[in-house]
C-alpha cells in the first residue's frame, strides 16, 4: 500500500535530499489542502451547532423532514439519505480499489475502477438533485395561525388530547391537499393577471379552483418537529373536521409557504434552517463535482496510458485523497444534518 | 525543472510496489472495511428511525453514539482508505494534531457561544 515508510534512523531521515515525510510534493500539499479545506467544512458544521444550539424554536427532526422515496407515497425516514451515503462509500471503494490497481501497474485495473467511481460520483451528483427538488418543493406546504385556537389533536396511535395553540405556532397541510391548494392560489394568480387583459374571459377550458373554497379535511401539528410535554412525545399530531376548519379559519394569510427558498422554507420558523441546508449539502456537493470532473481527466489520461509512460500511478492516488475526503465530509454532514 | 515525482528513491510512496499476491490481501481488507463502513451505517440510520429526538436522556445517549460511530467511520476511511494509516508517523501528526487542536477549540467556542445566545434570549425575551 501507499507509504511503507522504511525503518530509517532519525540522522539519514532529517538528513536533506529527501522528504523527512517519505512523501512526495504532490501528495504531501494534497493532505495541506485537505486539512484547510476540512476547517472549512469544521466551520460550517460548528456554525451550524452555534445556531442550533442558540435557537428559542425547536429544530426540525431529520427523520421527520427526510422521508420520501422518489416515486413512491408514504413516509421512508431516513432511507434516501441512507441511499446516499452508500453510493457515496461504495464510490469511495472502487477509488480505493483503483489506488491498488496503480500500485500494481495494473492499466486495466485503474481505469475499470475509476470509471465505476465516475459512475458513483454522477449517481451521487443526481441523488442530491433530487434531494434538493423534494426539498424547495416542499410537502404539502404549511403556515401560521393568526390568533390562538383550541383543538383536539390525535397521535399516530389514535389517541386524542386537547391543545391550546397559541398565535404563530405552524400548522402543515397534508401533501395532496397542499399541493391542490398551491396549485389553486397559483392558478387564481394567473387569472387575476388575465383580468387586468382586454377580455376578462371566463375560460371554461382550464377552469382553476378558487384557493377560497378549499378546506383540508385534516391539518397537522408538530409536522416537523418534536415537543416533550411531560413525559408524552407530541409530534405529527393530525387534526380533523371541524377542528381541521377552526385552524384554517385562523391562518394568517401571509405566512402561508410551500416548501423552501432563501427567505422562507415550511420546515421551520428559523430559515437558518433551511439556509445552513442549502449552503453545507451545497458546498459539499459542488465538491462532488469538482472531484467527479478530476476524476474525468485523470481517467482519460489513464487511458491514454500517460501514467505507464510515467512508471508510476501517483496521481490516482492524490485524486483518491480528494475523493475519500469527499466522502468523509459527508459522514460528517450526514451524523449532523440528518441524525442528531 | 527536477520533478519530485519523478525522482527515483526507495523512501517514497511513488515507487511503493506491491506484488499479485500482496494485492489479494489488501482488497480483502479493503472489503472487509466496506462491509463494516456500511453496517455502521445501517445501524446508524435504524436507530435514527427508532428513537426520538426529544431531550431526554436515552436521547442523548443515542447522541452521543451517533458521534462516536462517526468517528470510528472517519477514522477507518482515514487511515485505511486515504492510507495515512500506512504513512510515517510525523506525518500522520502534522496532519491530525493541529486540525484537532483547532476543530476542538472551535467545537468549543461555538457551544459555548451558542448556549450564551440561548440563555440571553430566554432571560430577555
Amino acid at each position: 500500500m501507499a507509504g511503507h515508510a522504511k525503518p530509517m534512523s532519525k540522522d539519514e531521515l532529517w538528513g536533506g535530499g529527501q522528504s523527512p515525510f517519505s512523501i512526495t510534493y504532490g501528495k504531501m500539499m494534497m493532505w495541506y489542502f485537505l486539512v484547510s479545506d476540512a476547517l472549512t467544512f469544521g466551520g460550517l458544521l460548528v456554525a451550524y451547532g452555534v445556531i442550533r444550539h442558540g435557537s428559542t424554536d425547536p429544530w426540525p427532526v431529520g427523520e421527520q423532514v427526510f422521508e420520501a422515496l422518489p416515486g413512491l407515497h408514504g413516509s421512508y425516514p431516513l432511507m434516501y439519505v441512507a441511499l446516499m451515503t452508500f453510493i457515496l462509500i461504495i464510490s469511495s471503494v472502487t477509488m480505493v480499489l483503483a489506488v491498488e490497481a496503480g500500485h500494481r501497474n495494473d492499466k486495466k485495473g485503474v481505469v475499470k475502477w475509476l470509471g465505476y467511481t465516475v459512475l458513483g460520483g454522477f449517481f451521487f451528483l443526481g441523488s442530491q438533485a433530487w434531494e434538493w427538488s423534494h426539498f424547495i418543493h416542499g410537502s404539502g406546504g404549511g403556515f401560521q395561525l393568526s390568533a390562538p385556537v383550541t383543538v383536539t389533536a390525535i397521535d399516530s396511535k389514535g389517541q386524542g388530547m386537547q391543545m391550546n395553540l397559541a398565535a404563530g405556532t405552524w400548522v402543515h397541510m397534508e401533501s395532496e391537499f397542499g399541493h391542490a391548494y398551491e396549485h389553486a392560489l397559483e392558478g387564481h394568480a394567473a387569472h387575476a393577471g388575465e383580468a387586468h387583459g382586454e377580455h376578462g374571459h371566463a375560460d371554461a377550458d382550464h377552469a382553476h379552483t378558487d384557493a377560497s373554497t378549499l378546506v383540508p379535511e385534516a391539518l397537522i401539528i408538530n409536522k416537523y418537529t418534536l415537543v416533550r410535554e411531560g413525559d408524552k412525545d407530541i409530534f405529527k399530531m393530525k387534526v380533523q373536521g371541524e377542528d381541521a376548519k377552526k385552524l384554517w379559519d385562523a391562518k394568517a394569510q401571509n405566512t402561508v409557504v410551500f416548501g423552501a427558498n432563501l427567505s422562507k422554507n415550511e420546515y421551520a420558523v428559523q430559515q437558518q434552517y433551511a439556509n445552513f441546508f442549502f449552503f453545507v449539502t451545497g458546498f459539499h456537493g459542488f465538491h462532488v463535482f469538482s472531484g467527479v470532473v478530476i476524476n474525468i481527466i485523470v481517467w482519460l489520461m489513464a487511458i491514454r496510458g500517460v501514467f505507464e509512460r510515467r512508471g508510476h500511478y501517483e496521481m490516482i492516488e492524490k485524486i483518491g485523497l480528494y475523493w475519500h475526503f469527499v466522502d468523509l465530509v459527508w459522514v460528517f454532514v450526514f451524523t449532523f444534518f440528518y441524525l442528531v | 525543472m527536477e520533478r519530485d515525482d519523478l525522482i527515483v528513491n526507495d523512501s517514497y510512496a511513488v515507487n511503493a510496489r506491491h506484488s499479485e499476491e500482496d494485492g489479494k490481501k489488501i482488497r480483502k481488507k479493503l472489503y472487509t472495511v466496506t462491509l463494516l463502513l456500511t453496517a455502521i451505517t445501517v445501524v446508524e440510520v435504524f436507530m435514527g428511525v427508532i428513537f426520538k429526538r426529544n431531550g431526554t436522556f436515552e436521547w442523548e445517549a443515542i447522541k452521543l453514539s451517533f458521534i462516536v460511530l462517526t468517528l470510528v467511520k472517519a477514522a477507518y476511511i482515514v487511515l485505511i482508505f486515504m492510507h495515512l494509516g500506512d504513512e510515517r508517523r510525523n506525518l500522520k501528526y502534522v496532519i491530525l494534531l493541529p486540525y484537532a487542536l483547532f476543530i476542538l477549540y472551535l467545537i468549543f467556542i461555538g457551544l459555548t457561544e451558542g448556549i450564551a445566545t440561548l440563555n440571553m434570549q430566554n432571560t430577555f425575551r
